[in-house]
């Protein structure tokens, strides 16, 4: 007997991530659940990061006086203090304040111009579209890292404000994505431009810019979270990077797991294992759950891909996961799997 | 695939064939020398790019010697160098140079930063050299066992180790091996390219390569080797893995793919040995997309060389970037970012004539 879900239930079911879990079977919903937990774990400790940190992250003293540097794990630092005299604890929990805000920041903004840049580029065409697509060729073909460093360097001319910094680092990594964001979308545009509707709205005059911004926009821009989510990864890895070489956010105005990674490394020398363990495993969680989430969610929007219910094996199942495109490989448009392998 | 992706999206049907091909009718070669000019654009924007961007914040004198000299001093030094006539001028001006392979002096050490490329870039070409060995052979091989053990637990346990690869900063994975290999179980040294007795033995070699492992053959010395060796563990196993985990993905991948074909059916039905299939009926057509992928690699490879070289103080380009940045030295900067964007570019012409050559299909 089946009993008719609740109107509650039924639009529970409905929601975008929750929809994908039911969808998902064995492995495939195993690496998706997993991936849930470690990037709620984050966002949560991001959110509540003044509540669980046990001390503030420029904090060198407490009305017992001054940290001491060093202190291994243990007593009132329970994953001990680094070179300069910080709480680790407490640093890694504020160290996700910090990566959400640049994300988010990076992440919009890069959206922003690539779509904008992708719409124009593609259903515009014409010599703006030959410019663009060349300075994006070459921006994407270069190294991420040295070109969010020189930016990095352009840009933060003496930012030392928590704000300044984040801003900095996160203009720094959109330079790096824009270029992605613009090719997928502009690869869309050109796509949806000959489709019948497009036609149809040319032919009852519907204005150029209301034809860019409503059909083409609406229909180009599906793909969109699924890049979203495995450009944050990635954008961890940069800001970690930069923070890592020295060119990211100052100590005092955020705490930075790729900072304290650096500052570590002459402790490592000397056997102090507890200040580069820990902030590296933070960065190493994070950017394992984000990426497994994206790329579960890319197998699942790819019905190819989808791992089938066992009931629905008896079907034979095509064997095409010869086409799995998530872009860790960086080779192309992460999405659409016959682009990727034309 | 940078470029053919996107060429393929927009074949540019619009226009007629004949317009464009200059008298050129052999498609290939029409392919190769539109694919050799793009290096011109890809280069040129990325060094304008580089030079608006650190002229945006100052002249070079100012950024590096500011707070040691004074005003005048100051003045006239920029004067002396040109920095202080209109900013076309002085970028034409660096093109013209760039063009003629003249990068300009080092600010902060006065040498000439040609030599500077040459002296590290041959560290920093060990170094990939080194990753690559060893991403092809963990890589590789994995890879084929995946994709045999296609959703099986072998599979599970192998996606989720290239995820992991992936998730770990190099940097991290680099301090981590050096905290278990060289501190806890001191079987490999800290830091560094070479120790220092070995690094003098190899200075008094003629005509040096700059390439240790070379120069220690040539010195004849096993100690030398062993030392030049063992100093290379474990950068190239930090910046290796990372690449591993990338081959891993797409061995995997497209090896499943050929898997699936009927000749591989027909063969297994004539009764040829599992390892067989997979080492040469599935492997060999699955060449052709990972061969193409992994020369595009080479952008991921010279960044994560930045941060291994930082790691493990190996005074590769990469090494010395971050040393003329943090000493706002720009026009080393710019230098080794030109040759880096060449060594991408020209890495990508290759790879599309390699991918032309073996597929017919890339030619259009």
């Amino acid at each position: 007997m089946t009993t008719t879900p609740s109107r509650f239930v039924a639009v529970w079911r409905k929601l975008p991530i929750v929809r994908q879990v039911r969808q998902s079977v064995g492995l495939q919903r195993g690496m998706l659940v997993a991936g849930l937990i470690l990037t709620g774990i984050f966002l949560l400790t991001a959110l509540f990061a003044p509540l669980l940190a046990p001390y503030g992250f420029s904090q060198l003293r407490d009305d017992d006086g001054a940290f001491g540097a060093q202190v291994p794990p243990g007593g009132a630092h329970i994953l001990g203090t680094t070179v300069g005299g910080y709480d680790v604890l407490s640093r890694v929990i504020w160290g996700s304040r910090t990566a959400v805000l640049v994300i988010v920041v990076a992440v919009a903004l890069s959206i922003f111009a690539g779509v904008l840049l992708g719409l124009v580029s593609g259903y515009l065409g014409s010599w703006i579209d030959r410019v663009l697509v060349v300075i994006s060729d070459a921006v994407y073909a270069f190294p991420t890292l040295l070109l969010a460093i020189v930016a990095a360097i352009a840009i933060s001319g003496g930012q030392s404000s928590f704000w300044g910094g984040v801003f900095a680092a996160a203009v720094s990594i959109t330079v790096v994505y824009i270029p992605q964001y613009f090719r997928v979308i502009r690869a869309e545009t050109v796509r949806i431009k000959s489709e019948a509707y497009v036609e149809s709205a040319k032919v009852i005059g519907s204005s150029t810019p209301r034809i860019m911004f409503r059909h083409v926009f609406r229909n180009a821009t599906r793909t969109l979270p699924l890049i979203f989510t495995l450009n944050s990864s990635e954008a961890i890895l940069t800001l970690a990077g930069l923070g890592f070489l020295g060119f990211g956010i100052e100590p005092s105005a955020a705490a930075e797991w790729g900072y304290d990674l650096n500052k570590s490394i002459s402790d490592v020398t000397s056997g102090i294992w507890w200040t580069s363990l820990f902030p590296g495993l933070a960065i190493v969680l994070v950017v394992l759950g984000i990426t497994l989430v994206g790329e579960s969610l890319n197998d699942l929007a790819d019905p190819r891909l989808r791992t089938r219910r066992r009931a629905d094996q008896s079907a034979p199942v095509l064997e095409t996961a010869a086409l799995s495109t998530v872009d860790l490989d960086d080779d192309s448009n992460p999405i659409d799997p016959l682009e990727a392998r034309s | 695939m940078s470029q053919s992706a996107s060429a393929v999206i927009n074949p540019a049907p619009s226009e007629p064939p004949t317009r464009r091909s200059w008298g050129i009718t052999n498609p290939l070669a029409r392919f190769l020398i539109v694919r050799f000019l793009l290096i011109f654009p890809t280069v040129f924007i990325l060094v304008t790019m580089v030079f608006v961007l650190m002229r945006s914040i100052g002249d070079p004198i100012t950024a590096a010697l500011g707070g040691r000299l004074t005003a005048a001093q100051l003045a006239e030094r920029i004067s002396s160098a040109g920095y202080d006539r209109p900013i076309l001028v002085q970028y034409f001006e660096y093109l013209g140079q760039v063009f003629t392979g003249n990068f300009g002096t080092a600010i902060t050490d006065g040498r000439p930063v040609s030599e500077l490329l040459v002296t590290y870039g041959s560290a920093t070409l060990e170094l990939a050299f080194y990753a690559v060995l060893v991403a092809l052979i963990v890589g590789i091989p994995l890879g084929m066992v995946a994709a045999y053990f296609r959703d099986k637990w072998p599979d599970a346990v192998l996606r989720v180790a290239a995820i992991l690869a992936y998730a770990t900063p190099v940097f991290f994975a680099g301090l981590l091996l050096k905290l278990v290999f060289a501190v806890w179980l001191k079987v490999l040294p800290v830091a560094g390219r070479a120790s220092t007795r070995t690094e003098l033995q190899l200075s008094t070699l003629e005509d040096k390569t700059g390439i240790y492992l070379i120069d220690a053959f040539r010195l004849g010395s096993p100690a030398a080797i062993g030392d030049v060796l063992s100093h290379a563990v474990l950068p190239g196993l930090a910046l290796g893995l990372l690449t591993a985990g990338i081959f891993l993905r797409l061995v995997r991948t497209n090896v499943i793919g050929s898997l699936s074909m009927d000749y591989v059916d027909a063969a297994r039905s004539r009764g040829v040995s599992e390892y067989r299939l997979v080492r040469k009926h599935a492997y060999k057509p699955a060449l052709i997309p990972i061969i193409t992928v992994i020369g595009l690699q080479i952008a991921l490879l010279l960044g994560g060389a930045v941060l291994t070289e930082t790691t493990f103080e190996w005074k590769g380009l990469g090494f010395k970037l971050v040393e003329y940045l943090g000493a706002r030295d720009f026009v080393a900067v710019q230098g080794i970012v030109v040759l880096l964007a060449v060594i991408v570019a020209l890495t990508n012409f290759i790879v599309d004539i390699v991918a032309a050559i073996i597929d017919p299909r890339v030619r259009y």
